[in-house]
């Protein structure tokens, strides 16, 4: 069992309960409930292998396309089972966007990268509208400002955190009610983390962010949930600011105090 | 905080935080324990060497800060790593307090006047006894991070604040009874005062190695319970 914090009761978005993956035999997830909601950024933290990813991963189903992976347990998406037979997962991904490590454009203009998604899922009527999009999504991104004067460049011409930033911009333009962030500063240099970081802090409100990070100090600054994973399971939850002043459990302790064997 | 960290250094810089607050402490109890000495003696040399160390005490605060600071700067500790800086940052400036009481207390030896037939010398020494076993206490109690230790010093203090009050009463009737004294019985309520707040120090100390150990403030439980 996981060690919860008392905790205010959050407007779930996603409610996982008791939710184990599998990898053929091995068993990457034990019996993880949570509740992800808009409020809150959550943070899952936890060393290489412990199941973090995986856990993420399985909120959109990502994991769907490795061969040997099953998933036990519930997780709901409005109340909706998000692995019932009847769930479109493109439509699911579009509900749950993701941003991934390395920033990854499609090799088109900053403008085909955004309107990509509002276009397939026909979220617009008119190329007025859809310029619209666009234009709201990347300034929501905060990179409106950097590329308006050069929308046909490709996006792959841009900086790594400008990447980043689009493919933000990208997983926003579908309205989506949460985002998935896998790590997405590791490749960047201080400043362009600042600018991810600050726009995370921008976005929660609007969508339920949850991010993956292997910095510590980034978690602390950019989440107010703390998930902290070992060996698969989900050791503690809780506030952001307990678990770096005083958490509970001994295994979060050394972990966060660089005593991790 | 049995296990030692993957860093090395950074168990190293704690430790040696922890070997400067534990130095600064028992300075600080010494200098009482002569400050006391020198008072009741008249021992004007004992009394100078307490105020020359004070010096050394003040140093070693500024000594407690640097590194902490560094710590905080080149660590970023987190969790019990970060309560055990934050409170010695804390620990090292109400020490350094105590250093300054004993100071005060070492600098009214000169200002005792008919030494043998004054009294109230006699009755101040239970006083600081309690006040220096209090000081003493909360370092061992740093020392072996012991919350149960250091909230026991905290309920000490009572004592010392009751001993202050009947101290209080007992030289100002002396005052009444032997105007020609009032000049020393004044200064021994300086003297008394400064041992009381030496006491209200110790219990600071105390309160905050039981936050270091715990990450829990005694004051929020006693409200609680």
């Amino acid at each position: 069992m996981s060690t919860l914090h008392d905790l205010d009761a959050i407007e779930a978005r996603i409610a996982a309960r008791g939710v184990s993956v599998f990898y053929g035999e091995k068993r990457a997830i034990d019996d993880v409930s949570i509740d992800i909601g808009a409020d809150y950024v959550t943070a899952f933290i936890g060393p290489s292998g412990c199941g973090k990813s995986t856990f993420l991963r399985t909120l959109n189903r990502m994991n769907d396309t490795i061969p040997g992976a099953r998933v036990e347990g519930e997780i709901r998406l409005d109340g909706e089972d998000i692995y019932n037979s009847g769930m479109d997962v493109v439509q699911l991904r579009a509900r749950v966007g993701m941003v991934f490590q390395k920033p990854n454009p499609f090799p088109k203009s900053i403008y085909e990268n955004v309107a990509y998604g509002p276009r397939i899922h026909g979220l617009s009527a008119s190329k007025s509208e859809l310029d619209e999009i666009v234009e709201r999504s990347l300034k929501r991104a905060g990179l409106w400002d950097e590329v308006k004067d050069r929308l046909t460049d490709s996006g792959t011409a841009l900086s790594g955190g400008q990447q980043q930033r689009l493919c933000i911009a990208r997983a926003i333009a579908v309205e989506p009610e949460v985002i998935l962030m896998d790590e997405p500063c590791s490749a960047l240099d201080p400043i362009a983390t600042a600018k991810i970081e600050e726009l995370i802090a921008e976005l929660r409100g609007n969508y339920a962010i949850v991010i993956v990070t292997h910095s510590m100090q980034q978690a602390a600054r950019v989440s107010q949930r703390t998930a902290f994973f070992h060996l698969g399971k989900m050791v503690e939850y809780g506030r952001t600011a307990d678990i770096f002043t005083n958490p509970r459990e001994e295994r979060t302790k050394d972990y966060i105090t660089g005593r991790y064997g | 905080m049995g296990q030692e960290h993957t860093v090395k250094a950074f168990d190293e810089d704690i430790t040696k935080l922890r070997g400067l607050i534990a130095e600064m402490g028992g300075l600080a109890e010494m200098s009482l324990t002569e400050a006391m000495d020198a008072l009741v003696k008249g021992n004007l040399d004992l009394a100078a060497q307490v105020i020359q160390r004070d010096r050394r005490i003040d140093s070693l605060e500024a000594e407690i800060d640097k590194l902490a600071v560094r710590i905080i700067a080149l660590r970023a500790p987190m969790a019990d790593d970060l309560r055990e800086v934050i409170a010695a940052l804390k620990i090292a400036g109400v020490i350094e307090r105590i250093g300054d009481y004993s100071k005060n207390i070492a600098k009214s030896a000169d200002k005792i006047e008919q030494r043998k037939r004054f009294e109230p010398l006699t009755l101040v020494p239970a006083m600081s006894d309690l006040a220096r076993g209090m000081v003493h206490d909360v370092m061992t109690a740093y020392a072996a991070r012991d919350p149960v230790l250091a909230k026991a010093v905290v309920e000490r203090d009572e004592m010392v604040d009751a001993f202050y009050e009947s101290l209080f009463r007992n030289l100002t009737s002396h005052m009444m009874e032997n105007p020609s004294t009032i000049t020393s019985a004044a200064q021994m309520l300086f003297v008394a005062r400064n041992i009381e707040r030496i006491g209200d120090h110790a219990t600071n100390v105390a309160e905050m190695v039981y936050y270091a150990a715990t990450g829990e403030y005694l004051t929020d439980k006693e409200e609680k319970a």
